[in-house]
């Protein structure tokens, strides 16, 4: 009798101990996907900026064409770079913040420019928009980091195993222009 | 805990001394305190907020501080945008409020924001955020309304046994018979009640600076840039200037003590929060941007002992420090540009109206102006209201 009631407590314990470990899996799990959404959000909301940009930034730059046309250019790309993977999407959304970066520092030429005050809040916009695509970035890959060490760690790997919990793929910048600072030149 | 063991322990005294039963001052001390945080849980966040004068505001009317608060939202990984107020006040100080993070608040005053640059802004929302994120609002709350149930309590307490024991006590004659057991009874009690509020006070001032430098972590690890928080605090620490609005019970949810004066030690155990210097001194040290770094700065700038940070949340990943910032610093406004704009976001937020006359000045129209124009006191031109 007393053995029965043992076996029922390891049993009831057991299960228990899989329910916390597997509600914590899934928790996680759901995370991660928030955090790509979220970056999803950004990538679409700096999308949707550029026209505006490019737009208000034109009849100030006379001598900037191809600095224009290159975030354009990028924009394209990345935009039919969207459904892709993380890697590759990774790598044009990468190409897109070098484009940008290197129009806003060629704004320092156009005092004009920087006067007015449709292109300052947009420059706010897109300012805070890098960053928000950053910070997404870095609570992505925080997710996936405490997801994947749950689905790799004892014992909640053999959870993870018996759920179909499978480890995500981190979002890594792998272009070298966002790396490193912009270099601007200012000859022509 | 202690804090809660020790308000049962001043209602048990207090109840084996008036009603011959333990149990009720018990239930008197427990029925104060539910009371009291109930009230706290439910209303605390709109209490405070109203009490220090708040504005709320949204997205357009200051969109830098909205996105900023965003980007640390993002950071921080929480669900919801908490909502955004300003208060009207040149102290330099911001806190955070709310019960938890679906219901949460971020308040800042207009000082602060004309002092601080786009990178400072989000270290201070940064730990402003991560006190909502590891929920200190909630325990710091608790903890508050425990305190103040314990000083209440043994306030009273400590007055009927004073005038109790003067008057004689009235159950000297008692079935109980013992003269003696009733003094000693009396003075535990006595002792107890005196040191329990000092106590309770100083374990309640060593949890707030224990979450000061949680947050502070938190705040570098989400901008992984501890140097933004730092010289935040710097400028926040050179300020003197008091908060007229804020109180001792919500001293603990400011960036820094609203109280501090200039020149003064803080670094005794009867301060909410951690001295300036010594906060910057451990941000400046970090190798890294993670927890540990924070605790091995932290270690070191106390030589040795223990650490601040929960060793749950210790995790040895490295987290290396942004050197360069994406944000291209071409569109940074300067103080005077910043403290114009702050200022025209307190004039809309009473609903002045601002025209901009194309000689350079600024109108402000009040709410109650009833005229279809109006002219520039300045060079004369008549303006459409």
């Amino acid at each position: 009798m007393l053995a029965l009631y043992i076996i029922i407590g390891v049993v009831v314990v057991l299960f228990i101990a899989f329910l916390i470990l597997y509600n914590g899996l899934v928790r996680l799990r759901n995370q991660v996907k928030n955090a790509w959404a979220q970056i999803d959000v950004q990538l679409k909301r700096r999308h949707d900026l550029i026209p505006n940009l490019v737009e208000t930034v034109k009849g100030y730059m006379k001598y900037e064409r191809e600095t224009l046309e290159a975030v354009t250019k990028a924009r394209t790309i990345a935009q039919q770079a969207s459904s892709a993977g993380a890697g590759e999407r990774a790598k044009a959304e990468g190409e897109l913040s070098s484009a940008l970066s290197r129009l806003l520092a060629v704004v320092e030429r156009y005092p004009d420019l920087k006067a007015n005050q449709n292109f300052l809040a947009l420059q706010e916009e897109l300012t805070s928009t890098e960053n928000k695509i950053s910070f997404s970035r870095q609570f992505y890959n925080d997710s996936v980091l405490r997801y994947n060490n749950q689905t790799q760690m004892v014992p909640s790997n053999i959870v993870a195993s018996m759920g179909g919990f499978k480890a995500s793929e981190f979002f890594e910048v792998t272009v070298a222009a966002e790396k490193e600072p912009v270099k601007v030149s200012f000859t022509q | 805990m202690v804090m809660g063991a020790l308000l049962i322990l001043i209602g048990y005294f207090l109840g084996l001394y008036f009603f011959d039963r333990a149990i009720a001052g018990l239930v008197i001390a427990l029925l104060v305190w539910a009371i009291l945080s109930l009230i706290g849980y439910f209303q605390g966040d709109s209490i405070l907020l109203s009490m220090s004068g708040a504005k709320k505001i949204g997205r357009d009317d200051h969109p830098r501080l909205y996105n900023v608060v965003e980007e640390m939202k993002i950071a921080s990984g929480l669900e919801k945008m908490p909502d955004l107020y300003i208060i009207d006040d040149p102290a330099l100080n911001a806190f955070a409020t709310g019960r938890d993070s679906n219901r949460a608040s971020v308040a800042i005053t207009s000082g602060l924001l004309q002092k601080l640059n786009r990178d400072e802004l989000q270290g201070v929302i940064g730990h402003e955020i991560s006190h909502i994120k590891n929920r200190d609002v909630l325990l710091m709350a608790m903890c508050s309304i425990l305190l103040g149930t314990i000083v209440l309590l043994a306030w009273y307490g400590s007055r009927f046994l004073f005038w109790g024991s003067m008057t004689g006590s009235r159950r000297s004659s008692s079935s109980r018979g013992g003269g003696q057991g009733q003094i000693i009874i009396l003075v535990v009690a006595l002792v107890f009640m005196i040191l329990a509020p000092i106590f309770a006070q100083l374990i309640y001032f060593a949890i707030s600076r224990k979450r000061e430098y949680l947050a502070d972590a938190s705040s570098a690890l989400y901008t992984r840039y501890p140097e933004g928080l730092a010289s935040a605090l710097e400028k926040l620490g050179t300020a003197t200037g008091q908060l007229k609005s804020a109180n001792k019970a919500t001293a603990p949810m400011y960036i820094v003590n609203p109280f501090r004066q200039k020149g003064m030690q803080a670094s005794d155990l009867s301060s909410t929060h951690p001295p300036i210097s010594e906060r910057i001194r451990i941000l400046r040290a970090m190798a890294g941007a993670s927890f540990n770094d924070y605790d091995q700065s932290y270690r070191q700038v106390h030589r040795g002992g223990t650490g601040v940070i929960p060793a749950a949340s210790l995790a040895a990943a490295t987290v290396p420090i942004a050197t360069i910032k994406l944000e291209g610093e071409a569109g940074e406004l300067n103080e005077i540009q910043r403290a114009r704009e702050t200022s025209d976001v307190m004039w809309q937020l009473s609903n002045y109206k601002t025209i901009a006359c194309d000689c350079g000045a600024k109108l402000r129209v009040p709410p109650n102006f009833k005229e279809p124009q109006i002219k520039c006191p300045h060079c004369g031109r008549t303006h459409q209201v």
